[in-house]
């Protein structure tokens, strides 16, 4: 059990630059967007 | 690299390149200063002596988690993106703004597009200029199955025959090329009626509804061209089109200016009114003008925008449906890390489109003839212009390589760095600092409602 420190996300950004780029998210006009 | 932040009684960390969020104790919040990308599984003996209100345990203890964390790959993350950012150098256009019209029914002060005309003539699209754009859209979207076309203007209900007449050429054409297509619309509401609602209800993925709150806060940058304010006018349209509307995307969406730096009021007025869905953005315009906003107001800004996250985890924590498009953040998925390179990826995926057929990289950079691309009509397409985009990502942005804001703003607007400053790879500081204000407050709210 962590008591410092709580981590609120599973993020892992590396992984979706391997698996992403596909290209079909809304590109036109913050990206910060839904994703495949 | 790791942003922290304290805000609203949390002490938040963000690893940037893992886009892992931590909320962590006083103690950590001090203690991740000792810790870099080569820390070890000792604790700093420096940490010891900087720390000593703490006692050994306490800091060993604090040190294994954040240890444990860099362990996972979540603190001090590796910037290892550089390497994709020729990834989508040669992508298909798949997004298109149809400036379906160059003319506009209101008069606003602050409209960038010179109250509708762009500049120019003050004119409609016809139906072969719009066709001729669907075909362009689908010939060079290749590979491509979603496609997103927002009819925009000026005012885009002056010219609704033309955007029912399009939304059906395009939709006839879908099976045939197999393509998905994504219509959005904006209007200032004024014409609308029921055939309209119910068109736009039926047919645009998504629609912004132009209204900025409060009567007088409206009434006075949005008058008609005889002076008189539209708020009267267009509230009860947007509540009907918005009863009508179901689950479908909409957005009331507003502008602040100088004027109304209190803008929190104006949220709540929206939602008070029946919208739940709520836009609020700052106003881009010749920093001369009155009503323009300016370093100064940057501390008055960042509060209102401090005390709208907080009211809006009240409402939120007390089962009140209210949505504000700019604290929005998907912390477990959101876009992969290629689209944040670049974001709106004008110029690249998506252009704007004229009345003439004229292509721009974006709605923003039409009117000035040097970012001219080309013309639907007669299939001219400048691809230097296209590359000159394509190569625009956050790594070639000088100003953004050391930002912690880089992977959720994507180098900010290009239209809006030439704008400011003539160039499209240097951001506006003014709005940099607005953006990471508003993706600090929509962090910490995540923080605050997984409490």
């Amino acid at each position: 059990m962590e008591k410092h420190i709580k981590t609120l996300n599973k993020a892992n950004l590396k992984e979706t630059a391997v698996k992403g780029g596909c290209g079909e998210c809304q590109a036109s006009c913050t990206v910060a967007q839904k994703c495949k | 690299m790791i942003h922290k932040y304290s805000l609203n009684g949390y002490n938040i960390l963000l690893d940037v390149y893992s886009g892992a969020v931590h909320v962590v104790d006083d103690l950590t919040y001090r203690l991740v200063d000792f810790t870099s990308e080569d820390m070890t599984k000792e604790t700093p003996a420096a940490a010891y002596e900087a720390l000593s209100d703490y006692g050994e345990e306490e800091i060993d203890e604090s040190y294994a988690e954040l240890y444990e964390a860099f362990e996972r790959g979540q603190l001090h993350a590796p910037d290892d993106y550089e390497q994709f950012a020729n990834m989508m150098i040669n992508a298909s256009v798949k997004s298109m703004c149809l400036n379906i019209s160059h003319d506009c029914n209101l008069a606003c002060e602050y409209c960038f597009a010179s109250k509708g005309g762009f500049g120019g003539e003050r004119c409609l699209m016809s139906e072969e200029v719009a066709k001729k754009a669907i075909d362009f859209l689908i010939e060079k979207s290749v590979g491509r199955r979603n496609l997103e076309v927002d009819f925009f203007g000026g005012e885009p209900l002056m010219n609704f025959d033309v955007v029912k007449k399009t939304v059906e050429y395009a939709r006839a054409k879908e099976q045939e090329y197999g393509k998905n297509f994504r219509f959005t619309i904006t209007t200032n509401g004024l014409l609308l009626d029921d055939d309209k609602i119910d068109f736009i209800n039926k047919e645009m993925h998504n629609c912004v509804l132009s209204i900025d709150g409060r009567k007088e806060v409206n009434d006075r940058m949005r008058p008609n061209w005889g002076g008189k304010g539209c708020h009267d006018l267009i509230l009860p349209k947007f509540q009907k089109l918005v009863a009508q509307r179901g689950d479908k995307d909409y957005y009331a969406r507003a502008t602040y200016t100088r004027y109304n730096l209190d803008f929190m009021q104006d949220i709540l007025y929206l939602y008070e009114q029946g919208f739940d869905q709520l836009s609020e953005e700052p106003v881009v315009s010749d920093p001369k003008l009155d009503f323009s906003i300016q370093e100064e107001d940057l501390p008055r800004i960042f509060e209102e925008y401090e005390a709208l996250a907080k009211k809006l985890i009240e409402m939120k924590k007390a089962g009140e449906k209210i949505n504000f498009f700019h604290f929005m953040i998907d912390l477990n998925q959101g876009p992969c890390a290629i689209r944040r390179l670049r974001g709106c990826s004008c110029g690249n995926e998506y252009v704007a489109v004229t009345p003439h057929g004229d292509i721009f990289p974006c709605h923003q950079f039409v009117g000035n003839d040097d970012w001219k691309m080309g013309n639907v009509l007669d299939g001219t397409f400048n691809v230097d212009i296209k590359k000159q985009f394509a190569k625009t990502t956050i790594y070639n942005k000088e100003k953004c390589r050391d930002c912690w804001a880089r992977f959720y703003c994507s180098g900010g607007c290009n239209a809006a760095n030439f704008e400011k400053n003539g160039d499209i790879l240097k951001p506006y500081p003014l709005y940099c600092e607005m953006e990471k204000k508003r993706l600090e407050c929509a962090i910490m709210m995540q923080a605050a409602l997984a409490d």
